[in-house]
């Protein structure tokens, strides 16, 4: 079993701008990660299987939900709190990052913002200890980057909906308690309904055979005519503004979370290459690694501005959209770019299981397409620039 | 059982130590404190006692300026119910056990707590004077503590074995490795460490009995030399002339 010696680098006393609590918060996770973790996360991605008796301990640390108010069992915690649990999360494996990000932005957050009080006490305190878990359903067999295209509908019987449709590529989708899920109504407007494992004709069939994320759970979700109570429709939002503000929040997340994965292999490359003798002498005197590792450093400190500003935009509320879709778009850009830099540099090491690069690596191919492709939100940007929007 | 337990901050396991030009102090620019281990281990088999005792308090204390607060905070997040820093510059053992011994005087305590020794000066004396200062018994580098009532019964690694002693409070103990896994605080613990005490008071009195002249890094350390073992001859030439141990 390898031990974690990971150091983040900080090349611009980034750490300055952070509060106290911030720092407590991040090597908290950090050394929760260490401990919990880094020894196990390799072998269970190996086997493509979830470790699933994690979640009390991610629940302890704040994933769930952090900046979610504390009457519902929340954290109550600032934007950067949050980000910098993502980004030590995903610093582990962006499998786990998902689960936590899904849990959190996708499920707690429509049920905090969209849902009546209720819901609210029903379901946030128990997902906050993870002694639920959830997952959100948006995406179909037919319509991922058009998710307003979506077949899945529920009808008015009266005393409760009728549920019918698919969804794909659905995180913790397999193990889910709950689903978050967006469907249309008789009047083909989207609406978001809380669906509870066990109600008749709901099934979560397991998607395998990924070859990313192979750490967290994906599924399907099927209904076949599932009987929906009806105080289980989210009341306080329409259309498809619903799901995507809570792609917002979670898309925020990967920002962070993507500078774990990049700090990580670069890290990893690092010390790799300090140690690792080639030619009699360290390959790190090389100018093509050095080459390397510097921008990969650059990189890194160019992307922890980007989202320590985003953060204080969001603690404001006063990020945007389109701010959040560049800095998602941007970091998962170049935590990809650093993993394969990164795994050149570990030679052939670098695609065993010895290191974290290639499953960093093999994990970002799904972070840089799900939560909005890395082209759309290209075009996000290019139509929050020109008022002309290029993919509708 | 009220438990005090004596928290330093150390520069990070990681840090790359230099000294202060006149060669007296760490340079502590760019260093990152963490709680000594040690104490991170006093502290959480404290919380045992008091959670296996059912009532009582922890109190963490350090002796240190205002830059030791974020470490106290953690102390806090982790468990403990109040804190206090004494705002001093803590220079020698003595000064920091007689100040510490001057606070808990009169407090109450069943236990006082310390690490086995500072991970950066390694001195491991603070918790024995804190003991001969307030003439309580003293035990020191434990593996394990069990209380029945006032008393004590402790464990702790001798040459070769294992010595087995009991005692009554109120008394001295400093924490080792086995003692213990460190606990790691939780979010709730972060949110409750914002609003609980932490006075800072100011030192009874500054006493030193020692001074440090200068601080010198290890020598560097040389690359390892590979002799064939059928080259007697040479190895015997190595140590004698170049590493002069024989
Ligand atoms: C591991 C994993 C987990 C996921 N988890 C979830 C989840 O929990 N919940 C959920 O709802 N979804 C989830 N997704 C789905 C994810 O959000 C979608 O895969 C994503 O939105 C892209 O949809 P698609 O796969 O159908 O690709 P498509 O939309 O078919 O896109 C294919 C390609 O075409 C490009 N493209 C599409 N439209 C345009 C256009 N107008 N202009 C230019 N280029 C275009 C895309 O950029 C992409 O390169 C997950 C996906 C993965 C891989």
């Amino acid at each position: 079993m390898r031990t974690d010696r990971f150091e983040a680098p900080d090349y611009y006393q980034l750490d300055e701008l952070l509060t106290e609590e911030h720092k407590l918060i991040r090597d908290t996770v950090r050394q929760y990660v260490k401990r919990e973790l880094s020894p196990i996360i390799e072998d269970y991605a190996q086997r493509a299987t979830f470790p699933s008796h994690i979640i009390p301990g991610l629940a302890e640390v704040g994933s769930f939900g952090p900046a979610l108010p504390v009457e519902y069992g929340c954290g109550g915690l600032d934007q950067i709190s949050y980000g910098l649990i993502m980004q030590e999360l995903e610093r582990c494996d962006s499998g786990i990052r998902s689960t936590a990000s899904v849990q959190g932005s996708l499920v707690m957050y429509p049920i905090y913002k969209y849902g009546s009080e209720e819901q609210r006490k029903k379901y946030l305190p128990k997902l906050a200890k993870g002694e639920w878990m959830g997952c959100f359903g948006l995406t179909e067999p037919d319509h991922g980057s058009n998710p307003g295209g979506m077949t899945t509908n529920f009808k008015d019987m009266g005393d409760h909906y009728l549920l019918n449709g698919a969804k794909m590529w659905i995180s913790n989708a397999p193990f889910a308690d709950v689903a978050v899920v967006w469907a249309k109504n008789e009047q083909g407007r989207i609406r978001g309904i809380i669906v509870e494992r066990g109600m008749e004709g709901f099934s979560t069939p397991e998607t395998h055979n990924k070859w990313s994320l192979r750490a967290s759970a994906t599924g399907e979700l099927v209904f076949d005519n599932v009987k929906v109570p009806k105080e289980n429709l989210l009341p306080n939002v329409e259309g498809l503004k619903g799901p995507l503000g809570c792609l917002d929040s979670a898309r925020y997340g990967i920002a962070w979370g993507a500078i774990g994965a990049a700090m990580d292999c670069y890290d990893s490359a690092l010390k790799y290459a300090m140690e690792r003798q080639q030619f009699d002498r360290p390959i790190a005197g090389f100018q093509l690694q050095q080459k390397k590792l510097a921008e990969m450093l650059t990189e890194i400190t160019k992307m922890q501005l980007l989202t320590w500003r985003l953060g204080v935009l969001k603690n404001e509320d006063r990020a945007t959209t389109a701010q959040i879709s560049m800095a998602k778009r941007n970091n998962v850009e170049k935590a990809l770019w650093i993993a394969r830099e990164a795994r050149q540099i570990h030679g052939g090491m670098g695609i065993t299981g010895e290191y974290p690069i290639m499953r960093h690596m093999m994990n970002l191919e799904s972070v840089i397409t799900y939560e909005g492709t890395h082209d759309i939100h290209l075009l996000i940007t290019g139509h929050d620039i020109t008022g002309i929007s290029a993919f509708r | 059982m009220k438990i005090l337990v004596c928290i330093s901050q150390v520069p990070d396991t990681t840090t790359k130590i230099s000294f202060t030009p006149d060669g007296k102090a760490l340079n502590s620019a760019g260093v990152t404190f963490i709680i000594n281990p040690y104490d991170e281990l006093a502290l959480t088999k404290a919380l045992e006692l008091k959670e296996a005792a059912g009532s009582g308090s922890v109190t963490a204390i350090t002796v240190g300026d205002a830059s030791t607060e974020p470490n106290i905070r953690k102390a806090l997040a982790i468990g403990a119910d109040d804190a206090v820093r004494i705002d001093a510059q803590p220079l020698d053992a003595f000064q920091v056990a007689s100040l510490i011994a001057e606070y808990a005087r009169d407090k109450g305590f069943d236990l006082i707590f310390t690490g086995r020794e500072s991970i950066d000066f390694n001195g491991g004396q603070v918790g024995g004077m804190i003991a001969e200062l307030l003439d309580w018994p003293s035990v020191n580098v434990i593996n394990s503590i069990v209380f029945n009532g006032n008393k004590a019964t402790i464990e702790r690694d001798i040459d070769g074995g294992r010595e087995v002693v009991e005692l009554e409070t109120p008394m001295v103990v400093s924490a080792q490795k086995e003692l213990t896994e460190p606990r790691i605080p939780n979010m709730r613990g972060i949110m409750a460490a914002r609003t609980k005490p932490l006075a800072v008071l100011a030192p009874s009195n500054n006493e030193l009995l020692t001074e440090v002249n200068t601080l010198t890094l290890p020598p560097a350390k040389g690359g390892c030399k590979f002799v064939d073992p059928s080259n007697v001859q040479e190895l015997v030439n190595l140590l004698h002339n170049e590493a002069k141990i024989i």
